[in-house]
């Protein structure tokens, strides 16, 4: 049950241009470096993205889109990057804008076999266009599907051979349940531990939702926004 | 004279209420945390998993992996908690917060809100906005009366896209305290030596005033 690669680029190999990948991270916080800078660096295109952000210009998923690599950003909050803006105004870039809870419930219904809910988000706005609309309790609800991708990549701070996940603070956000919902999940950690060190009662993600982790290395961690009491 | 935007915030921080869990948006509504009454215990959430935000952090305290929704570091406080996405709008949706607020562009006199895009001219997304304003018990809207040219930001209808529908109980700008109500805007509360004329001038939609208008107590 070793699940271990050597580093990004082989834990990115099997990913092909036009695939649908989950990039776990809010904002900055939590996003998979060191694999953002492997498929950077690859000529994979045609990309559709599922992230909450899309990075900042020279920084995370800022560096894709800076090469044309995604065709499609399916995101909730894509301010703080102006090659994101430019190529969203100028058309070059599809782009789904969700709101925030509920791209979190459509990723982790779609990784739980759940493939439609209903959540009052929206409703009265241009996110309910073309969406099935039905009253529960008084109060209207949009219809909204369960959300999958062929990979799906996660950042965590430990994590062991079997795939086994522990958060730091608050840079769980998306990937907890994006492991869950990407047919391949990929795992960059800041530290890889034996297996059985990791206690089974603080575990974020069990590993069964995890095909392929590695010990990520140089990151960064970048902030972008540093606001201090002093 | 109108309130800057600590006036506004100092304002609204009076609506807390001991036990509250409550979300504050990006710009005003962040402020209002700095002025939490005495003896009054909330704790806020930040809808990228933090239950329970603490003052910002010292140089040496700054973690890249604790931030609030605003992509700001923070701190948390004791007895806080971590989570992810999902479980964060399960607080949200589920009708666990007490009270959000949050900032707008504009507001109608039947509570719909506008406040995530511009089109043509700017769309950065409704992040956790329209998830927040579906589902909360309480909202207040913490914004300017009136916009950079000087037109009012409490209409009869929104002109720009909505991001919820009839939600917004109560505003508070630089002017004045509004209740939506279902026969329009009224007046609650005016700012520091603001007239009821001067209010009635910078809002649109119909403003009902009913008696003397007290002023703020800041």
């Amino acid at each position: 049950m070793d699940k271990i690669v050597k580093n990004a680029q082989e834990a990115i190999a099997e990913i092909k241009s036009n695939s649908t990948i989950m990039l776990g991270g809010f904002g900055l916080c939590g996003i998979p470096e060191n694999s953002i800078n492997a498929l950077s660096k690859s000529d994979i295109s045609g990309l559709i993205c599922i992230s909450n952000n899309a990075g900042v210009d020279d920084f995370g998923l800022g560096l894709l889109l800076k090469k044309h690599q995604i065709r499609k950003m399916i995101s909730s909050y894509v301010g703080e990057n102006s090659e994101f803006e430019r190529q969203l105004l100028s058309g070059e870039l599809e782009v789904d804008l969700i709101p925030q809870g509920t791209l979190a419930e459509r990723i982790r219904a779609g990784g739980a076999g759940i493939p439609a809910f209903y959540v009052p988000a929206g409703y009265g706005t241009e996110v309910a266009e073309g969406k099935e609309i039905r009253e529960f309790n008084g109060k209207m609800h949009l219809l909204e599907y369960g959300l999958t991708a062929d990979f799906a990549i996660v950042k965590a701070k430990y994590g062991d051979a079997y795939g086994n996940l522990i958060y730091n603070e608050t840079a769980n956000n998306f990937n907890n349940m994006m492991a869950m919902a990407g047919k391949i999940t990929i795992a960059e950690v800041e530290e890889l531990v034996p297996v059985g060190e990791l206690n089974p009662n603080h575990i974020h993600t069990p590993g069964i939702f995890v095909q392929k982790i590695f010990q990520g290395k140089d990151y960064e961690k970048r902030i972008e926004f540093i606001t201090t009491r002093d | 004279m109108s309130l800057d935007k600590n006036g506004i915030a100092k304002r609204i921080a009076q609506e807390l209420k001991n036990g509250y869990y409550v979300n504050l948006g990006i710009g005003i509504p962040t402020l209002v945390a700095n002025y939490i009454p005495e003896g009054v215990e909330v704790i806020l959430q930040s809808e990228n998993g933090l239950l329970g935000i603490g003052t910002f952090p010292t140089k040496e305290e700054v973690s890249a992996d604790l931030i609030n929704a605003g992509k700001q570091t923070v701190t948390a406080i004791p007895g806080a908690a971590f989570f992810d996405s999902a479980t964060s709008f399960a607080m949200i949706r589920g009708g666990h917060v007490d009270l959000t607020v949050l900032g707008a562009f504009e507001v109608s006199e039947e509570g719909d809100i506008a406040s995530w895009k511009i089109p043509g001219k700017m769309v950065k997304g409704m992040g956790g906005a329209m998830d927040l304003v579906a589902s909360a018990k309480n909202i207040i809207v913490a914004m300017q009366h009136t916009n950079r040219k000087g037109e009012s930001k409490l209409l009869k209808k929104c002109s720009l896209p909505l991001t919820g529908v009839s939600c917004v109980k109560r505003i508070v700008t630089n002017l004045a305290v509004v209740d939506i109500t279902e026969n329009g805007f009224k007046l609650i509360e005016r700012a520091p030596g603001v007239s009821v004329e001067e209010i009635k001038n910078a809002t649109e939609g119909k403003l009902i005033v009913e008696g003397d208008i007290p002023e703020m107590k800041i």
